[in-house]
């Protein structure tokens, strides 16, 4: 029997939706072993008080963003540029961002100003 | 005398101009949207190279090398007493404690450098602020600034003059203080300083000396100022380089449209080169009115990028590219880097755009060139 290009177009889908039945077959039949490994992790993280994944190694305050500060990035020098190649991959978090939560947390930060004549 | 030569070009752009004239509309979106590509990649290039010349100019006034101290692989305050084991090393010409440090500034959230400046000496009541910073709070000499105390308390520092400075950022973000409201304000104790900073007569020198200065305070670690310079110049090349090549995609966009564009002859422009042909024009004539309206279209998307990438840099963080090229440096104020375009990059997006642009719409202009008028006078 000839295949028509109609006919080839149906097969080609049929085959597509085939292959991501069977990828969705096989990420569900791995739920239950990435479930074990979160696990795993969670009382690692527990056990050793963790903060933050580790997404990037280079800088201190990429590495851990929840734990990073104002100074370290520019650290160097008095008004040093951030010079890691994270840096731009990983923002500040918002805790050190204009009008973050960290108002008591952060060192100096506490308090207003104002100013008179 | 016009050569014959010249004066067949010069016809040729006569006919192309009124021509392209004519379809504007098609051709300002072209303009536009090639525009806004250039625009783009040039926005990366002149920002990256203004950034890395803003940070060596900061660099310039800083010393050959810094000395910090370390702490669990932590910068730490480092004793005012270690000084004279570190000028003693021969070639070291001179050195001192510096006193600076970071300071959020309560109202806006940013950050500002406190530095305990060598030379003008000031008085404890006295502060120096970059000219931008002045600026931005309405504040002139005389006025007086409250800033918080690291136990909580206020104190009021009166603006004494503007700092001279070397940077935008230095405008933005440096204020001066004396010693004591310096260490009443981040409460770093006496004996303590921030780093220790040494001058070095022969840059030949400095790696023994940076050898040295190891082994005299083994918990210290020296910078030696050139390899900042070139950690600068490297970083921002990596996230230029980063960025241009996510810009890529949209450039590969543009490039299959305007071969598409090029490609698609409407009926219009086919009956035109019909009718071009049966006048007397050579294939040869009419390729180059496609090559001229090329270049006539990607100049003015070229003009068009380049100068509204310019303008651009003087917008102080805008939200396209800045954070991306200038990393976590967003936590100090706002700051507009020095404009810096050379000739080189100009050159280099030159070539990186309107070169891919022609050779995209040369070859459907070849095609063009070769339609037989016969047929298009005849509808077909």
């Amino acid at each position: 029997m000839r295949l028509t290009r109609s006919g080839g177009f149906f097969l080609l889908l049929g085959l597509l939706t085939a292959g991501v039945a069977l990828a969705v077959t096989d990420a569900s039949s791995r739920l239950a072993l990435g479930a074990r490994r979160i696990a795993a992790n969670r009382a690692l993280v527990r056990a050793y008080d963790l903060t933050d994944p580790c997404l990037f190694t280079d800088a201190r305050y990429t590495r851990h963003p929840s734990l990073a500060d104002r100074h370290s990035p520019f650290q160097d020098y008095p008004l040093a540029l951030e010079h890691f190649p994270t840096g731009s991959l990983s923002m500040p978090p918002s805790h050190l961002a204009a009008g973050g939560w960290a108002h008591a947390a952060d060192g100096n930060a506490a308090g207003t100003s104002a100013r008179g004549r | 005398m016009i050569p014959p030569g010249v004066r067949r070009h010069a016809r040729i752009i006569g006919y192309v101009l009124p021509s392209l004239a004519r379809r504007w509309r098609k051709n300002t979106a072209v303009v536009v949207v090639y525009g806004l590509v250039i625009f783009l990649l040039a926005s990366v290039v002149f920002l990256s190279q203004s950034l890395t010349g803003e940070s060596l100019a900061g660099l310039a006034r800083e010393p050959e090398i810094i000395v910090q101290k370390l702490s669990a692989g932590r910068h730490e305050l480092i004793p005012v007493g270690a000084l004279p084991s570190v000028t003693r090393i021969v070639g070291v010409r001179s050195g001192r404690a510096r006193l600076w440090a970071y300071y959020t500034d309560p109202a806006t959230r940013e950050t500002l450098a406190l530095v305990v400046p060598d030379t003008p000496r000031l008085d404890a009541g006295q502060m120096l602020a970059g000219p931008e910073f002045l600026r931005r709070r309405s504040l002139s000499v005389g006025d007086v600034v409250h800033l918080k105390t690291h136990t909580g308390a206020s104190l009021a520092l009166t603006v004494a003059g503007a700092i001279a400075p070397a940077t935008a950022l230095e405008s933005a973000a440096l204020l001066h203080v004396s010693a004591p409201a310096f260490r009443d304000l981040v409460g770093i104790a006496d004996g303590l300083a921030m780093d220790l900073v040494l001058r070095v007569r022969n840059a030949r020198e400095l790696p023994t000396i940076a050898t040295k200065i190891t082994q005299a305070l083994p918990d210290a670690r020296p910078i030696i100022r050139g390899e900042l310079v070139r950690t600068y110049k490297s970083v921002f090349s990596w996230r230029s380089g980063v960025i241009i090549g996510v810009l890529l995609v949209p450039v590969l966009a543009f490039i299959i449209f305007a071969w598409d564009k090029a490609a698609g002859l409407g009926v219009e422009e086919r009956r035109e080169i019909g009718i071009l042909k049966a006048v007397g024009w050579e294939t040869g004539d009419v390729i180059l009115m496609k090559c001229y309206e090329a270049g006539v279209v990607s100049l003015a998307a070229f003009a068009l990028g380049t100068a509204l990438a310019v303008a651009s840099l003087a917008v102080p963080r805008s939200p396209i590219i800045v954070p991306a090229l200038t990393g976590w440096s967003t936590l100090y104020p706002s700051f507009m880097p020095t404009a810096t375009v050379g000739a080189y990059q100009v050159a280099t997006l030159f070539c990186l755009t309107v070169f891919p642009y022609l050779v995209a719409t040369v070859i459907p202009a070849w095609r063009a060139a070769t339609i037989d008028p016969d047929m298009v006078m005849r509808g077909s």
